[in-house]
């Protein structure tokens, strides 16, 4: 996988909502390859915290019934992109929970092509997106299912929270099918906290800002469902919850 | 000890006025119906009282346990004491009932300079008061509300009252959604976690069934958003054989 040394521009489909000004200096990024061998299984965890930008190209290829578990926090004060190419062999089976905390003007995203290039591989994609104040969350995900992918089991869970009217969050969730026995399920939302669940619950006698940490807390949950460290990274999305609120 | 005062209360709903001119005086030890036709404004009082977005009020006053109940927030209303029981109570995924009532008591402590209660001491209460209202201590695991029959959400606001202990609950149409033998167990849960001298409940209910169970005090009328009559328990009994329109005429 060969990268252009030209700066991406917006009518890149993958840079369409990125932060082109704080990826220049960071520009071109090296693909990080990694290989998962036959029946083997392996997780990689990127926790994006601090005033570092962070931006990284993972490209993952999966052998026959092998499996792979990524998650992501992605959290930090400045730009975050973590953009990821993974291909499944026969009975291969790929993870991604991803979290985005965004609370002052960073953009931080998501960008995943999942390629079911063998029959029978699971793929599971849950992103959760939370942004506050002028803060930009995007999902790009696309699933390519391609012929003779027959037995594929396909699914993207995508949503975002917006706290503030002046946040923004992007999502484009794709599927792109060439097999014929296929399963894929996609359900993308974008909303705001529910506002009859912030009364009951201040009804009860919880402040506004303790209510607000709950309901997010059990939102971006369900993108650690399953990780093998999810106490972990519960416990640091947490902290950037309570940074942000 | 007068524990609520309303008086000559004016609330708007997206500026459409709902309460005009409402007024309730409650003791400690009471219990008060409030019954009215659709649209009188029964649940715009509870909804007023407990401080919902969107409620707005636009005259009269309204005292609680010696404060200004209108200038507090929802959630200092519930640390002053005040619980609302809804008549359509929100579900809220991904947070288990007890750490949701866990939460909300310690916050409630707090605020009156308590100290919170530990996760065993808190366990304990929570399964005394589901005893009290023959609910399963392991309902209160899953998350708030969620997949909840309209029964069980019902029993479920009268163990959150059991355990959040307040001084006065202002019950919206809690008798609705229950079945005969469920309808029982709520007023005698009502009635044991609420009745005594230094706490009150007002019923909001469109039926004189629940009354079978909680005899109140007072009965009152509430129609054009204004309390039109007031009687004893026998009022309800009236209002249940000769409808509104006669009785309230």
């Amino acid at each position: 996988m060969s990268q252009a040394l030209a700066l991406p521009t917006r009518k890149d489909e993958a840079f369409r909502y990125a932060d082109l000004a704080a990826l220049a200096p960071l520009w071109p990024v090296s693909v990080e390859r990694i290989d998962v061998s036959a029946g083997e299984s392996k997780a990689l965890q990127i926790v994006h915290s601090g005033s570092a930008p962070l931006v990284r190209e993972l490209a993952i290829v999966l052998a026959a019934g092998a499996s792979f578990d990524l998650r992501i926090l992605n959290a930090g004060d400045a730009y975050g992109r973590i953009a990821v190419r993974a291909e499944l062999g026969a009975g291969a089976s790929f993870t991604l929970g991803a979290a985005q905390l965004g609370g002052n003007g960073q953009t931080l995203e998501v960008v995943s092509e999942v390629t079911h290039a063998g029959p029978d591989a699971v793929s599971r994609q849950v992103v959760r997106s939370v942004a506050g104040n002028k803060a930009v969350v995007n999902y790009l995900g696309k699933v390519l299912v391609r012929k003779g992918a027959d037995g594929t089991d396909g699914s993207q869970s995508v949503r975002a929270m917006l706290l503030d009217r002046t946040a923004t969050a992007n999502a484009k969730p794709e599927l792109e099918i060439h097999a014929d026995d296929v399963k894929c399920a996609h359900g993308c939302a974008v909303g705001e906290l529910d506002a009859q669940a912030l009364f009951y619950m201040a009804q009860r006698g919880l402040p506004p800002e303790l209510a607000k940490r709950l309901m997010l807390q059990a939102f971006v949950a369900e993108a650690f469902t399953g990780a093998a460290d999810e106490e972990a990274l519960l416990a640091a999305a947490l902290k950037a919850l309570e940074d942000m609120l | 000890m007068t524990l609520l005062k309303i008086d000559n209360l004016h609330a708007t709903v997206a500026d459409k006025p709902i309460l005009k001119g409402l007024s309730l005086t409650i003791n400690a030890g009471e219990v008060h119906a409030i019954m009215g036709p659709n649209g009188a404004g029964k649940s715009t009082l509870g909804y007023v009282l407990g401080g919902r977005p969107g409620y707005d009020v636009t005259g009269g006053s309204v005292q609680f346990a010696g404060q200004d109940l209108l200038a507090l927030e929802p959630h200092e209303r519930a640390a002053a004491g005040l619980f609302l029981g809804f008549q359509y109570p929100v579900e809220i995924p991904g947070v288990s009932f007890v750490q949701f009532l866990r939460e909300s008591l310690n916050a409630q402590r707090g605020a009156r300079g308590e100290a919170p209660l530990s996760g065993g001491e808190f366990l304990k209460l929570a399964r005394e008061k589901a005893a009290l209202l023959k609910m399963d201590i392991e309902m209160l695991k899953r998350p708030v509300n969620l997949g909840f029959s309209g029964g069980e959400k019902k029993r479920a606001e009268m163990v959150q009252m059991g355990i959040l202990g307040p001084k006065l609950a202002v019950l919206d149409e809690t008798d609705s959604g229950l079945d005969i033998d469920a309808l029982r167990v709520v007023g005698e849960g009502i009635n044991a976690t609420m009745r005594s001298a230094d706490k009150a409940v007002l019923l909001i209910t469109h039926y004189q069934r629940l009354l079978d169970y909680v005899t109140p005090d007072f009965v009152h009328v509430l129609a054009g958003g204004r309390i039109v009559k007031t009687g004893g328990p026998e009022l309800a009994l009236e209002l249940e054989e000769h409808g509104y329109e006669a009785v309230a005429a």
